[in-house]
């Protein structure tokens, strides 16, 4: 059977590894419907989470792979596209010649991604290509209607992209990249199939620990806290995984590294985000949490946002305080 | 399309946002980062509304309307939520309501009430944030900036960027701009679309009293053609009430004497004309741009040097007021032009700028013509402060020598009005005809830029309107490419010309500057004399005192000069 290459992502189910989990067939399909005939691809490699370093490895080893899957996203969505390698800049500085050499003459250009965090939202990063400030923008219209400079554009991460060149040479096994750091004896990235709880890729790499722990996964900011029998589940978002020594590890250190995260890398333009993370780790730095006050701030925080940065700060906090320190929320 | 708001079915079009729909049907939502002329900020968090079949909450500013949505605006989660986040405002709002250009009603303390939140839920994050001056016209005070970015939206579409985000520790800050390619002109955009009054004026309201501290000083004030339209709201009454009665026995009642500046708008529009007739005949140079607004010479100083000698010379209004004031006047008078206080109140700020510009002062520096500027909403305070209340007072009427001002007078204070005052006097000088119709309606209304052809004689006249700086750029642009676009151009810096401008009574918007402007043609609409050259006042001074070139040159012409950077940090 003669399938095109979009059948063939939705044939075998690839979703975003960006942390939004899209379906990307989906994505591409929209981008491809759009009339216009100017189109952008836009290759996202701002991770911005810490703890989670995916497509940096894919930076490091699949060079060649990526540029591929870029240039097949080009030719899909039609249109005469033009791509962009968005690169956040210690990898920008460190890769940049490389695929210089890589790209030659074809249509896309490299980026370097000037915030932190923010640029990894997608209409964040098409509002810094155009050189404003990265602030996400309202949607809709989305991306994939009215993305760079007004135009359709589709945006993918680096992951997501290596592996549609992987599904049009036929080679892709169902896997995905994990970052796995923290307590364990090696870190590093694995790639395993997509399906694995978070207990059997620990085991998977002999990484499984022995002492009391719990964990962080999707993402070493803004993603969930499992405890150790929690760990029958798959792995979400970007993918990383990082251990915590339950005795040895001080909630508060761990809170505040969150929150100086957030408080910097978020845009500050709405004020939940804004005033809230900033109100989180004043409390947090003081050692002083006040039940009511946490429960109003991750209240507006998770209701009221302007974009899913803000929206997922309470999450880790949440999960920390009530699971590991004990405190009824 | 219909949507169903609070069990209410509403009839929608596409596009429309639920806060508009809302808006038009009197229901209320309470919003602070929502401007109608700007950008949709969707920052503040409070507009929020609830979507049946939807989970969370949406903000009405920013979700367009679909068929069939059926919306909620009140709810115990929304109450909520928006609670915590006007809290969380106020977090980083340094309250000075007794100083404040809101004096207390703004819209923040207002759904404060209705919400029955704290002002102090958390302690101030920002009070030891500091002020900027912006020049002799205005004050940035950063320790009440609640981060909105409307200011920052509006001098950008002023085509300024004078304000910018930076980045200290984390956080994006409003500040003036560091770039030596920026400069601030003084509009007061921003302080007019500011929702808690971060920004003020210079000495607003600390010195509005200085000018009646003087000792043994005859006190003058004068008010620009916008005011009586204007000032009425800052003492509850409907947008566009005319005042003008009212506002001479208000500062009658200051024990001052209350001269009416459309009086020498009528000055200026003949010399404007004249001008403008000289320039045609000779052909050069062309186009001719108005100066009456300062925040428009500023711009042009600063940013397009290379058009200082299209520049009218004349003076704007009150600048030949003041001047008359201490020479015709004071002679009459047998005074010391020394013991005179002039004050001014403006619809601006750049005209605090303006009257510390050296090339407007008389007597190589010796008399200044205006000593104090007092925008509408400081002059409103004075009379507040002084328990005048200029509702309930008995309108008087001017006193001579300065009588009844023309219809063209008065029309200065609306974008397009000096344009069409010195057309009708233009027109005369070049025909020796009057004008068959008064009205130049194409030049009238509140588009950032009107464009006309006018025949006078056969020669066809090409005339642009301009409001709001950036529009200024875009006819500029043109001219570079066309030098021979235009005729002559009228420029007015502040959204719909003075009526807009920012000393102002805020709020302001659309509908209200359209009001207010509105009165102002219904004025000169009522006007037994509509052109300048026909005000008694205009004929008797010239014969009387503008009988030689040294007092017209002296009195209401200038000079201009490229500038520098003005406002650094
Ligand atoms: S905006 Fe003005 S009136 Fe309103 S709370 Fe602030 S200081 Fe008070
Ligand atoms: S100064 Fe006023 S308008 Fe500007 S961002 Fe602050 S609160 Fe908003
Ligand atoms: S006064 Fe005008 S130019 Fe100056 S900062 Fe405000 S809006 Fe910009
Ligand atoms: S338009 Fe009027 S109020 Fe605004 S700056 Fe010019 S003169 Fe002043
Ligand atoms: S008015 Fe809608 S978010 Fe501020």
């Amino acid at each position: 059977m003669n399938l095109d290459l979009i059948q063939k992502i939705a044939q075998v189910n690839l979703l975003g590894r960006g942390g939004a989990a899209f379906p990307t067939a989906k994505k591409w399909e929209m981008v491809k419907n759009e009339p216009g005939k100017q189109k952008y691809v836009i290759c996202n490699v701002s991770e911005g989470e810490p703890k989670v370093y995916k497509d940096g490895y894919i930076l490091e080893n699949y060079p060649q792979e990526l540029i591929s899957g870029i240039l097949l996203a080009m030719k899909t969505i039609g249109g005469s596209a033009k791509g962009f390698l968005y690169l956040r800049k210690d990898y920008y500085q460190k890769y940049q010649e490389k695929f210089l050499k890589i790209i030659g003459s074809a249509p896309i250009e490299i980026f370097c991604e000037p915030g932190g965090y923010l640029g990894g939202d997608e209409s964040a990063a098409c509002e810094a290509i155009e050189g404003r400030c990265t602030e996400p923008r309202q949607k809709p219209p989305y991306p994939t209607q009215k993305g760079l400079w007004g135009c359709p554009t589709l945006i993918n991460n680096a992951e997501t992209l290596y592996y549609v060149d992987k599904i049009f040479k036929n080679s892709y096994k169902n896997t995905r990249l994990y970052s796995v750091n923290g307590n364990v004896e090696k870190s590093g990235v694995y790639e395993f199939n997509v399906d694995l709880t978070i207990a059997q890729v620990l085991k998977e790499n002999c990484n499984f620990p022995k002492i009391d722990f719990f964990v962080q996964v999707g993402g070493g900011a803004s993603g969930r806290i499992l405890l150790a029998n929690e760990l029958d589940q798959p792995v979400s978002g970007a993918g990383s995984i990082t251990v915590y020594d339950q005795k040895k590890t001080d909630p508060y250190q761990l809170m505040q590294e969150w929150s100086e995260f957030f408080v910097r890398e978020n845009c500050d333009k709405c004020t939940p985000c804004r005033e809230g993370t900033l109100r989180i780790r004043e409390m947090v730095a003081k050692k002083k949490l006040e039940v009511k006050v946490l429960q109003d701030l991750f209240f507006v925080l998770e209701q009221t946002s302007f974009c899913s940065l803000g929206k997922s700060v309470p999450t880790p906090f949440y999960d920390l305080l009530t699971k590991v320190m004990g405190i009824k929320l | 399309m219909k949507i169903t708001i609070n069990n209410q079915k509403i009839a929608v079009k596409e596009g429309q946002t639920i806060l508009e729909v809302a808006r038009q049907n009197k229901i209320d939502i309470p919003t602070l980062c929502y401007h109608s002329d700007l950008t949709i900020q969707a920052s503040c968090r409070l507009c929020l509304v609830e979507i049946e079949g939807r989970p969370g909450l949406y903000t009405s500013c920013s979700t367009k309307v679909e068929d069939g949505l059926v919306v909620k605006t009140e709810s115990e989660n929304i109450a909520r939520a928006r609670k915590i986040n006007l809290e969380l405002l106020f977090a980083q709002h340094r309250e000075e309501c007794a100083d404040c250009i809101y004096h207390g009603r703004c819209q923040a303390l207002k759904i404060c009430r209705q919400l029955k939140g704290k002002i102090n839920g958390f302690t101030d994050r920002k009070k030891d944030k500091p002020t900027f001056k912006f020049g002799p016209a205005l004050e940035f005070d950063s320790s009440k900036c609640i981060d909105c970015r409307l200011c920052v939206d509006m001098c950008h579409r002023q085509g300024i960027d004078f304000l910018e985000l930076e980045y200290h520790d984390g956080l994006y800050e409003v500040v003036p701009s560091k770039d030596p390619k920026k400069d601030c002109i003084y509009c007061g955009q921003c302080l007019m679309h500011c929702p808690v009054g971060a920004f003020e004026g210079v000495g607003e309201y600390e010195a509005i009293e200085k000018p009646l501290q003087e000792e043994g000083k005859t006190v003058v004030f004068q008010f620009a053609p916008s005011i009586r339209t204007t000032i009425g709201e800052e003492f509850g009454m409907p947008y566009g009430s005319v005042v003008t009665g009212h506002l001479f026995a208000g500062i009658h009642a200051l024990g001052a004497k209350a001269f009416d500046t459309s009086i020498a708008a009528d000055v200026t529009t003949v010399e404007e004309a004249k001008e403008l007739v000289e320039r045609l005949e000779k052909k050069e140079p062309l186009p001719m741009f108005t100066s009456c607004c300062p925040g428009w010479v500023k711009f042009c100083e600063f940013y397009y040097p290379e058009f200082i000698p299209n520049l009218t010379t004349v003076r704007s209004p009150h600048m030949i007021m003041g001047g008359l004031i201490k020479t015709y006047w004071a002679q009459k008078e047998g005074l010391d032009p020394k013991n005179i206080i002039v004050v001014s109140i403006m619809p601006c700020l750049a005209k605090k700028y303006d009257i510390t510009r050296e090339e407007l002062w008389l007597d190589k520096g010796a008399l200044k013509p205006v000593d104090y500027v007092l925008t509408t909403r400081e002059f409103a305070q004075l009379l507040r402060k002084r328990k005048i209340n200029l509702k309930e007072v008995k309108p008087e009427e001017p006193v001579a020598p300065f009588p009844l001002p023309t219809g063209a007078g008065v029309i200065y204070g609306a974008s397009g009005g000096v344009m069409e005052s010195a057309l009708r006097t233009a027109y005369e000088k070049i025909t020796g005809k009057t004008l068959p119709q008064l009205e130049f309606k194409n030049v009238r209304g509140l588009q950032g830029v009107k464009k006309a052809v006018v025949d006078i004689a056969g020669r066809k006249l090409k005339v642009a309107v301009v409001n709001g700086t950036i529009n200024a750029r875009k006819i500029l642009a043109e001219l570079k490419i066309d030098p021979h676009a235009y005729d002559y151009i009228e420029v007015m810096a502040c959204l719909g010309g003075c009526i807009g401008g920012g000393g102002q009574p805020v709020p302001v918007n659309e509908e209200i500057r359209q009001q207010r402007a509105a009165s102002l043609y219904q004025v000169d609409e009522k006007s037994v004399i509509r052109c300048a050259h026909n005000s008694p006042f205009v004929k008797n001074l010239y014969q009387e005192y503008f009988n030689n070139q040294d007092n017209i040159k002296k009195i209401c012409h200038t000079t201009f000069k490229k500038k520098n950077k003005e406002v650094n940090r």
